[in-house]
């Protein structure tokens, strides 16, 4: 899986990512930006070129390859 | 710290405790590492997960588009922290420098930044919030539970409070096809936020939607059936509404319990820190060693006056993170003002709805562009001859301009011709927000004076 997010307040709803991208983007309203927070694994490749193709760089894509470094519970 | 190296050795080998391991604690780990700290860094979270993001609960939750469990925030680099998860921090010794941990355990730090966040209020009288079917919505868990119970299908969802969180729960509800009754003190939904007549707005949205939309009342009482399920809300009216979902969006409140006793100027208002997210004390005298960030914190802003300001914005957890986490290994005359423009966005009934600035200041508004009724516009908020805030409803692209008029403190009414020319750009009409002493349901920006201690605490010496 790979993690994303993305920063609404920058998003301007150019709707690139959703033309790039359809499984994880989706235009919600007339500019609203639905995602998929979680995408699969085939869509990294995508999901990257959607990343590169905004136009003011809302798209987080996780930097690291998923599980990231050791997250525990440990006291 | 100046010259004779003590910075030096913090950055190499220093100790940096994070408590609050969200949004704003995980982005200020990413952006100590990114600066070359690299000494211990210890993230304490009370939630048993990784960071997650919060915004997609309340929307692509909902909507049954993402697991509740799916929004873990994406990593900008690797922190190489220790983690300790599911254990909530209890107190801290500012004179030893060491946070209390539940388990019993003591952390010592050299620097603490405290990102604790906001909870979601609960429903006033306890036995009612515990009946089966209330909800709050702040956490994963509480997102995961609310979703499976409206997979269920709810005969009628009730939903508590018409602020940003509780008009998306509406949103979310009629797309999924389901019966919502809103109740809000207020005159409108969205009033204390962006006041009357963008609440108009937000109200006629939410009727057009099917939205059974209540304003001007106040829930009395909950009520449950002999099993334990609530069944009906009583409302001020005198009317009942019949329901099996009732979700509780009655705003938040701060995470700053655990700091009571330890000497910190936190309270039920958050934690005062200076315009470098240096934490005060109660007496109004600003530390060196502790930092917030997010939710939790108060902070003065240079254009708004050098007022307080608490803001539950997702962006300024992520900015004020970032100034938070470089300040701490910086010299000081190295360190950087938190200076970040408010700036808010939220989804519903078809609607993004973006602001910036703090429109909640204005007491005047104009429609520059597009029109209140066509539901497409900028609203421009007015405070004593300037531009204070602007909101956008599906126009979004033209926000960064006003950003601007706000940043640069453009008189108001603003000098340009308003670019549509229609009657309601015309002229300023006032913004008709509630009165401040009446709370409404949850406004996300916070003006709280000038102040550095929370008067409203108790100061209870720790020895
Ligand atoms: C449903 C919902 C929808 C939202 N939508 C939007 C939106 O559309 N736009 C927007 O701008 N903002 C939105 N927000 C607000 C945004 O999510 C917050 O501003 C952001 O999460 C703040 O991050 P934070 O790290 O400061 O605090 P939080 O995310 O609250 O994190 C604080 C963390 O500290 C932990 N903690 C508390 N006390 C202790 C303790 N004593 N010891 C250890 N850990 C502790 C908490 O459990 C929590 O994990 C939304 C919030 C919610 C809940
Ligand atoms: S490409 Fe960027 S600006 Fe356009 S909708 Fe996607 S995130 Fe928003």
């Amino acid at each position: 899986m790979v993690r994303l997010v993305v920063d609404l307040n920058r998003c301007q709803g150019y709707a690139q990512c959703a033309f790039l991208a359809p499984e994880v983007f989706v235009m919600h309203g007339e500019e609203g930006l639905l995602y998929n927070p979680e995408a699969e694994e085939a869509q990294r490749e995508k999901l990257a070129q959607a990343s590169a193709a905004c136009p003011v760089q809302a798209i987080l894509v996780d930097a690291m390859d998923a599980p990231a470094e050791a997250v525990s519970g440990e006291r | 710290m100046n010259g004779d190296g003590s910075l030096e050795r913090l950055r190499r080998e220093g100790r940096i405790v994070v408590v609050g391991a969200s949004l704003a604690g995980l982005r200020a780990a990413e952006t100590l590492r990114d600066k070359g700290f690299a000494g211990s860094l210890t993230m304490i979270g009370d939630e048993p997960y990784e960071p997650y993001d919060r915004p997609p609960l309340s929307k692509q939750v909902l909507l049954g588009m993402a697991p509740a469990d799916s929004t873990a925030l994406p990593r900008r680099r690797a922190v190489d922290a220790t983690w300790r998860l599911g254990v909530p921090a209890t107190g801290l010794d500012m004179a030893a420098r060491r946070v209390r941990l539940a388990d019993g355990d003591e952390v010592p730090y050299d620097r603490l930044l405290i990102a604790t966040g906001v909870r979601a209020r609960p429903w006033p009288r306890e036995a009612e919030a515990e009946l089966d079917g209330v909800f709050v919505l702040r956490t994963r868990e509480e997102g995961a539970a609310l979703a499976r119970r409206l997979a269920d299908g709810p005969k009628r969802v009730f939903v508590i409070g018409a602020g940003f969180t509780g008009s998306e729960i509406a949103s979310a509800c009629r797309e999924r096809g389901l019966s919502v009754t809103v109740a809000e003190r207020g005159a409108a939904p969205l009033v204390g936020a962006l006041g009357g007549v963008v609440g108009a707005v937000a109200a006629d949205l939410q009727r057009e939607h099917g939205v059974d939309l209540r304003c001007g009342v106040m829930v009395t009482s909950l009520e449950g059936d002999s099993s334990g399920r609530v069944r009906a809300a009583h409302l001020s009216d005198g009317s009942t509404v019949e329901t099996d979902v009732v979700v509780v969006s009655l705003g938040a409140t701060r995470n700053t319990e655990w700091l009571a006793g330890s000497g910190l100027g936190a309270g039920p208002r958050g934690i005062a820190c200076d315009a470098g997210c240096r934490a005060f004390d109660i007496r109004g005298i600003v530390t060196d060693d502790i930092y917030v960030a997010g939710d939790v914190a108060r902070s003065p802003h240079a254009l708004f006056g050098y007022q307080f300001l608490s803001l539950e914005h997702w962006g300024n957890a992520v900015a004020q993170a970032e100034i938070a986490a470089h300040n701490m290994i910086s010299e000081s005359a190295d360190r950087l003002p938190h200076m970040w423009v408010p700036a808010f966005w939220s989804s519903q009934f078809g609607v993004n709805i973006k602001s910036v600035g703090v429109p909640s200041l204005g007491t005047e508004i104009m429609v520059p562009q597009g029109t209140l009724a066509s539901r497409r516009f900028i609203g421009v908020y007015g405070y004593q001859g300037r531009v204070i805030g602007a909101v956008a409803f599906d126009h979004a692209r033209w926000l960064p301009f006003y950003q601007e008029l706000v940043e640069t403190t453009a008189p108001f009414p603003p000098p340009f011709p308003t670019v549509d020319r229609h009657p309601d750009g015309q002229r300023p009409m006032d913004a008709d927000f509630p009165d401040p002493s009446v709370p409404t349901h949850g406004p996300t920006v916070t003006l709280s004076g000038y102040s550095p201690a929370d008067r409203r605490m108790t100061f209870t010496p720790a020895h």
